[in-house]
């Protein structure tokens, strides 16, 4: 925050009470980014960190000029981006290569776009390409490589034009962990040195322990709608280690930012939609995964109780995948989560403890009091004399609350735990729920 | 990468595959000429030089028929990349064009013929350029619909990526267009293509003769031959006719088909290395001649050069006026409005005007035999190939042997062959409503078949492990395991086949050998006949009549029956 105080420059990038909203079918918007506000100095990677549906990918396409803003600003260089601007390049999260293009084209390509002369583009792709650790793979296809050698022409196509700023959609997360690592090694040593010609760095990820390793300073994203919940600066002297006990405590303060804000909102959420208390957001978990992290917080070393960071690093889990599971817990009261820990309710451990047959129980009680959607669809079906319904009445529902896609995903997840429970059942053939069961 | 050396293809030009490359390329356009030489003489020189049914002329009748088939294509690829691309650029033009070509694919193009031969005719009078226009437009229109409708979708499924990467390093339109939208279009654009060919060889032989009324043309082509055998009655000529196309189709599946699709795999854009990569000798032979890399690169120059000298992007304010746009939306479809009722009214003034209800209920029932016999067949020909297909599909080396077959059984007319079964009829008197029947399907019956190859073959091998060891076998295999495996892809064969079937029965439903003419109950029999009295009101009849019955069926039967498929046996 206190890097924003000097006024003296223009910034390389900036972002004023940026808005972003889609028309939803029923002729209303739904707000996808909200008052964003940001600056990117010289010198410096910003990280935008986030959940999936956090607004955070929304906004690097505004920055990109590949959309443009409901309202609000956005300049490079002090000029207004009406369009893809010269010297901001991006690099994708799935590389986006031209298949029938070798990676010497490939890197020549964004050149070429820009009519430059034939011998200068050769010279330059080459350049980017030694840059980059790809000499000898010139004349390969994008399908010949593996998936690091993939991202490594991604990053020299962006790097070819000499972009001063370069934006980055999580670039490392379609890759394993250790190419993953090795890349973003070699990103920072490019960058320490100074030998990658850009300025500034907009990094776009949902790895918390990403942005700590690589960034000056992280904006930490808030769903529903997008917005920024806190900006944090990281002091850390590059090149920064991960077992450094400094390091690992801004990992533990973003993870405790990022859970308790979001039960902090989920109150207020309530509020804004009063009475039915469907439209939140849900993600399809697996029932498989909710049991398996209720046994795994109940066994030792947790014993009841988790850190967040360390069972995501134990198990694996990137907070993508981690959070929608321990959120699932703490709205069905099998769990709760506080200052970035996670820990068993009495229900959750009673549920650890139970047979199948208990547990299936105890979960079709608890699925029913406490998510609201599933004792709504159970409400209508109970009430029906046909004791079915379709599935068309209950996504134009939630369509009132949030999008086409968050509605059919919220609708999916409230069914698979259904299934689980027994509650009630659904016919994909029909789009029908009803309360026969099966043979 | 670019060639450092601009010239380096000329130090080696004489490697071994450049000579046979030459020699081929010479081949070509010395053929190409000389097909092309007759073009420009006027109609009566075409009368003083009679078709003869001498086998020496073959070689030429032959090359005539191809060359009509290429300039065809040429019209098809042109008409594809500039009407696909539009529908697909303007949401506006969309919501009509992509309606019209669904309609279009349903018409049977055998039917109007003799409408469109008239209409060119009258514009370049007396020349034998006017008949040709009429026959490469009607082949034409038998291979640009689908084409159109794969290029079309392809446009519509860039994937997201590369769209946004296009135009983050700020691609002209121009360039987009080449560097992304046809190479990502090319895999199926290809497919298509072959597939149009062919389909289309049925209908450059059945284009070639043509009479209506008084007039009657024929254009030199082995379409042409075949009829003169046929009205002559000689069984030989039929022979050697039927051995020249075979000669032709191989040529054709070597020298173009395979090395095209062959081709097309490196535009693919799932990345993963196949393990069964097609080869053509034909392609190898191209990509290692340095001639053919000279072409190659003075077509990428072409393109980069083209896109030099295009205007950069401007700035782009993607937020519309909604209003105004909203204003001329409205405006779009009163247009359209006025559109569709000068043309139902069209419609209506010269059928209504001139037929009656009573012709009206008989043509309806035509239709209905017609159809009745292109379902039996279909049924018929499903049992046959079906469960071939599927023991096919199943065992790699059988479908390295029978799929090319399949594909080139589809490609060759199968209306050379009428006249032998003509023959059979006429000589057996056979009740022709029975036996003129199988005429329809003779060639669209390998659609079923190298379809249910292809799905039995993408079967994968965990499913068919996982019902042996289930003990899975008899009825239970096939109803549970076999069928419901391979239902995508019969069902896009059926499709075709049926198509062609309703298109086929045009030229089936009635036949001749040697002045005796045999008839079948059918509406192909009754577009037909009326062709050849040049009766306007009654091909426009059959016509409009054909094409709503196979519309309806589409939509009532295969469409509702293949998004089915799609949905629950697609495996992904």
């Amino acid at each position: 925050m206190n890097s924003v105080m000097s006024p003296t420059t223009t910034a390389l990038l900036q972002v004023d009470g940026v808005c972003k909203a889609f028309p939803k079918p029923d002729g209303g918007n739904l707000a996808v980014l909200e008052g964003v506000q940001l600056r990117l100095e010289e010198g410096q990677i910003v990280g935008l960190l986030g959940r999936s549906g956090s607004g955070k990918s929304t906004l690097l396409r505004l920055i990109a000029g590949l959309d443009a803003p409901s309202s609000g600003a956005l300049a490079f260089r002090g000029q207004p981006i009406d369009g893809p601007p010269c010297g901001i390049a991006m690099v994708f999260q799935s590389f986006a290569l031209f298949p029938w293009l070798t990676v010497f084209e490939n890197v020549a390509l964004g050149l070429e776009a820009q009519h430059m002369e034939k011998g200068q583009i050769r010279k330059r792709s080459l350049a980017a390409i030694d840059l980059i650790g790809l000499d000898g793979f010139e004349s390969a296809y994008p399908r010949e490589l593996s998936g690091g050698m993939r991202q490594r022409v991604g990053f020299a196509r962006a790097l070819v034009v000499h972009p001063d700023v370069l934006l980055m959609d999580e670039p490392f997360s379609a890759l394993d962990v250790l190419t993953a690592e090795t890349l973003r090694t070699d990103f920072l040593d490019l960058w320490a040195e100074g030998r990658a010609p850009i300025k500034g760095v907009i990094l776009v990820t949902h790895n918390i322990e990403e942005a700590v390793l690589m960034c000056d300073r992280i904006l930490v994203f808030g769903s529903n709608p997008g917005r920024i919940l806190n900006e944090i600066d990281v002091k850390i002297p590059q090149p920064r280690k991960r077992l450094d006990p400094v390091f690992r405590e801004l990992v533990e303060r973003i993870y405790v930012e990022m859970t308790s804000r979001r039960t902090g909102a989920t109150p207020g959420r309530n509020e804004r939609f009063p009475g039915l208390g469907i439209g939140s957001v849900m993600r399809r978990v697996s029932s498989n995964l909710l049991s398996g992290l209720l046994e795994t917080i109940a066994a030792p070393p947790f014993n009841g109780t988790a850190d967040l960071p360390k069972i995501a690093s134990d198990l694996q889990m990137e907070i993508d995948e981690l959070f929608p599971v321990a959120e699932t817990l703490q709205l069905m009261r099998f769990a709760e989560i506080e200052g970035g820990d996670i820990r068993l309710t009495e229900a959750g451990t009673a549920f650890v403890n139970a047979d199948l047959d208990e547990r299936k129980r105890m979960f079709a009680r608890h699925l029913l009091n406490y998510v609201p959607l599933a004792a709504h669809i159970r409400r209508v079906l109970d009430e029906r004399a046909s004791h079915s319904a379709r599935k068309s009445r209950f996504i134009d529902e939630l369509e009132d609350f949030m999008g086409e896609d968050d509605a059919e995903d919220t609708l999916r997840a409230v069914i698979s735990l259904a299934r689980y429970a027994e509650a009630f059942a659904y016919n994909d053939e029909t789009a029908a729920f009803s309360l026969e069961n099966p043979v | 990468m670019d060639r450092t050396d601009p010239f380096a293809f000329v130090r080696d030009l004489a490697s071994r595959w450049d000579l046979i490359a030459i020699v081929v390329v010479i081949g070509i356009l010395t053929f190409f000429a000389e097909a092309s030489r007759g073009l420009l003489v006027p109609l009566t020189r075409l009368a003083a030089t009679p078709m003869s049914l001498d086998p020496v002329h073959l070689p030429v009748y032959a090359a005539r028929t191809t060359l009509r088939m290429f300039v065809a294509l040429v019209l098809s690829l042109l008409f594809t990349l500039t009407y696909a691309t539009w529908a697909a650029k303007s949401p506006r033009a969309e919501r009509l064009l992509v309606p019209i070509l669904d309609v279009l694919q349903s018409v049977p193009i055998l039917g109007f013929i003799s409408i469109t031969y008239v209409f060119f005719m009258s514009l370049v009078p007396g020349r034998v350029l006017g008949a040709e226009f009429g026959a490469i437009f009607a082949i034409f229109t038998s291979q640009a619909w689908n084409m159109a409708f794969s290029f079309y979708q392809s446009l519509r499924t860039v994937p997201y990526e590369l769209r946004e990467a296009a135009d983050s390093f700020r691609l002209s339109a121009w360039m987009r267009f080449w560097r992304l939208e046809v190479p990502f279009a090319m895999p199926a654009l290809l497919w298509n293509m072959m597939m149009s060919m062919s389909g289309s060889w049925f209908f450059v032989v059945a284009s070639e003769s043509v009479t209506m009324g008084h007039t009657s043309i024929a254009l030199p082509g082995i379409g042409s031959y075949i009829a003169l055998a046929i009205e002559q009655g000689n069984l030989h000529a039929i022979g050697w006719a039927i051995l020249t196309m075979l000669i032709v189709i191989l040529l054709y599946d070597q020298l173009i088909f395979r090395p095209l699709v062959v081709w097309g795999t490196r535009f693919r854009i799932d990345q993963e290395q196949d393990a069964r990569v097609p080869t053509s000798w034909a392609l190898t032979m191209l990509q290692r001649s340095r001639l053919m890399g000279a072409f190659h690169a003075l077509f990428y120059a072409v393109v980069r050069w083209t896109s030099r000298t295009t205007p950069r992007p401007q700035a782009l304010i993607r937020i519309a006026n909604a209003g105004a746009s909203r204003r001329a939306d409205r405006l779009w479809f009163l247009l359209l409005a006025a559109v569709v009722v000068w043309a139902l009214w069209r419609i209506a003034q010269v059928l209504i005007g001139e037929t009656s209800l009573h012709e009206a209920l008989q043509v309806a029932g035509l239709a209905t035999i017609t159809m009745l016999r292109v379902l039996i067949l279909i049924a018929l020909a499903s049992l046959l190939w079906v469960p071939i297909g599927i023991w096919v599909g199943l065992r790699p080396r059988a479908t390295q042997v029978v799929q090319p077959i399949a594909q080139f059984l589809a490609a060759f007319p199968a209306n050379l062959l009428f006249p032998l079964a003509t023959f059979g009829i006429v000589t057996w008197k056979l009740n022709p409503d029975i036996w003129l029947s199988p005429l329809m399907i003779l060639g669209t019956q390998w659609y079923i078949l190298f379809n249910v190859i292809a799905g039995a073959a993408a079967m994968p091998a965990e499913l068919r492990y996982a019902a042996q060891n289930l003990n899975v076998g008899g009825w239970l295999w096939w109803r549970r395991v076999a069928l419901p495996g391979v239902l995508p892809y019969y069902v896009t064969g059926a499709i075709t086949a049926s198509g062609g079937s309703w298109n086929a029965s045009i030229v089936a439903e009635i036949a001749s050998w040697h002045q005796v003419e045999v008839k079948a109950h059918g509406l192909g029999a009754y577009i037909a006949e009326a062709t050849t009295a040049a009766d306007f009101h009654r091909i426009i009849l059959g016509i409009t009549t054909m094409s709503l019955f196979v519309v309806a069926i589409n939509r009532v039967f295969w469409r509702p029956l293949y998004y089915y498929a799609e949905r629950k046996f697609r495996l992904t």
